[in-house]
């Protein structure tokens, strides 16, 4: 309890050192994230015709609305919510810190992310130099794969090769490129050292711009540290049209998987041609503490147990 | 037929893989911050005991083994098939020498043991814990030598070998630890 105390407080101290205002927003919202695989909890609130509300499953939706009036550069420490996410280094509800830098790219944001961390983990852990791998270098350096130009059945056959029997249907090559990513990659990047992985294949986008190459990539980025995944930013997509047709391939993937349609946040659409251009980040707070208080479980760095 | 989905998972729920009725020993969750969640599961084998290791994606649903544990007395064998009995309902079920395996050299007569069930036939034995064995054969006993260093091998009634102290004698009763094999102490009626 201390030691969160005393990294809550390292925050705020930093962001206040960098003049980014700290806001809160709703945590419940009459949209939802359309994510094939971020289901939200949902609830009621009696109000109008008893309208079912989402539990956020991030902040961003509501901070972008803030970026788009002109707030400038902003951070939370959120409670979240994700359906039947429970493990290791998952628990349904878990605090983030999300943070937004107009002007910034994915690349300055980086950046920033690893002068956060490096102060937060200062004197518990002696982090070695940052390493910035493309998500192609990272495959080509553990793995010597080109997840770009490697079909379906050579990931398919690779994943048997290490040993990994899969139960069910994988027809979806990014379930491979995850899966491998999973077991094979992240357990083999460097101890003691944050390692920043971007450029992700554009199929991998979420709410990030794609950049137009040969390739496509996403400009993504992932941030490890002893194999554990501790945030996940973008350069932020500030195109209204595009984002509603991803929303909408969303709920199409949804319901081809036999999951809820969740109502697009108009909102956030309506407000996001008069999003800056700006770089945001979601930063797991229970997993810096897992690594801050070197424990393997996130449900040793937790006040109580849910369950 | 009953199924669980992979949010179900913990250890102990049994399961059907591969034809085969299959116990979770292990889950684990694991799911990158964007995509697809996968369900990382070590399971037994109820009928071969083998532990394999496979990957779900998460949301999957698998169909639930019909698999249970029952308290039943054993009866006897005829060298062929060994005979157990419920306790309430007094019906018998009989298991062949497979389905008995190592289990096979701790069953006495009358003595309760585990006996699970899919879809109502006998594939797995599990003996108590403990059993209290009668020695038929060993090398004489060295009197006045308690300490019980070194050991001797001794036969049981049951046909199970297992290394006694020195001063174990025929016709004693010794308590044995089925899960490892180990003679525990000497049982003085």
């Amino acid at each position: 309890m201390q030691l969160r105390a005393r990294l809550r407080q390292r925050i705020r101290a930093f962001f206040q050192a960098r003049k980014v205002l700290e806001v809160e927003t709703p945590i419940l919202s009459i949209a939802g994230t359309t994510d094939l695989y971020i289901d939200s909890m949902v609830t009621h609130a009696g109000l109008e015709q008893d309208v079912t509300l989402y539990l956020q499953t991030s902040p961003e939706f509501a901070m972008k609305r803030l970026l788009a009036a002109g707030s400038g550069a902003i951070y939370q420490l959120a409670k979240v919510f994700r359906y039947a996410e429970y493990g290791r280094q998952h628990h349904p509800e878990f605090t983030m810190l999300e943070w937004y830098r107009p002007g910034f790219d994915h690349r300055q944001l980086m950046d920033e992310v690893d002068a956060l961390v490096r102060e937060l983990l200062r004197d518990r852990l002696s982090l070695q130099p940052t390493l910035k791998w493309t998500y192609r270098q990272a495959w080509q350096q553990t793995l010597n794969i080109d997840p770009f130009t490697a079909a379906p059945d050579e990931l398919q056959a690779y994943a048997l090769q290490q040993g990994i029997e899969t139960v069910g249907d994988m027809e979806d090559k990014d379930a491979w490129l995850q899966l491998i990513m999973n077991y094979c990659i992240e357990p083999a990047l460097p101890r003691e050292t944050p390692v920043f992985i971007y450029d992700y294949p554009a199929s991998q986008a979420a709410l990030a711009k794609v950049r137009q190459e040969p390739n496509p990539v996403a400009e993504r980025f992932e941030l490890y540290i002893n194999g554990m995944e501790l945030a996940n930013g973008f350069h932020e997509l500030t195109d209204a049209n595009e984002q509603r047709q991803r929303f909408a391939e969303d709920n199409k993937k949804r319901r081809r998987a036999g999951k809820r349609q969740i109502p697009m946040d108009e909102k956030l659409l309506g407000a996001l041609n008069s999003l800056p251009d700006c770089a945001g980040v979601a930063l797991g707070f229970d997993r810096v503490m897992m690594l801050a208080g070197g424990k393997d479980n996130i449900q040793a760095v937790l006040s109580f147990e849910s369950t | 037929m009953a199924s669980y989905s992979t949010n179900e998972f913990r250890s102990g729920l049994k399961i059907m893989m591969d034809g085969y009725p299959c116990s979770i020993i292990e889950n684990e969750f694991v799911k990158p911050g964007k995509g697809q969640a996968f369900n990382r599961v070590k399971i037994r084998n109820l009928k071969t005991g083998r532990v394999l290791e496979k990957t779900f994606k998460s949301g999957e649903t698998v169909e639930a083994a019909d698999v249970v544990d029952t308290d039943m007395q054993y009866l006897y064998s005829d060298g062929e098939a060994w005979h157990f009995m419920h306790p309430e309902s007094f019906e018998q079920f009989t298991a062949d020498e497979t389905t008995l395996g190592d289990a096979r050299k701790w069953l006495k007569e009358q003595d309760t043991v585990v006996v699970t069930l899919w879809d109502s036939v006998p594939i797995a034995i599990t003996p108590p814990n403990h059993v209290v064995l009668t020695i038929v054969e060993t090398d004489p006993g060295v009197r006045g030598d308690t300490s019980g260093g070194g050991g001797k091998p001794a036969t049981c009634d049951t046909g199970a070998v297992v290394r006694v102290p020195l001063f174990i004698d025929i016709g004693e009763q010794i308590k044995v630890d089925t899960r490892t094999g180990e003679y525990v102490g000497r049982v003085k009626d």
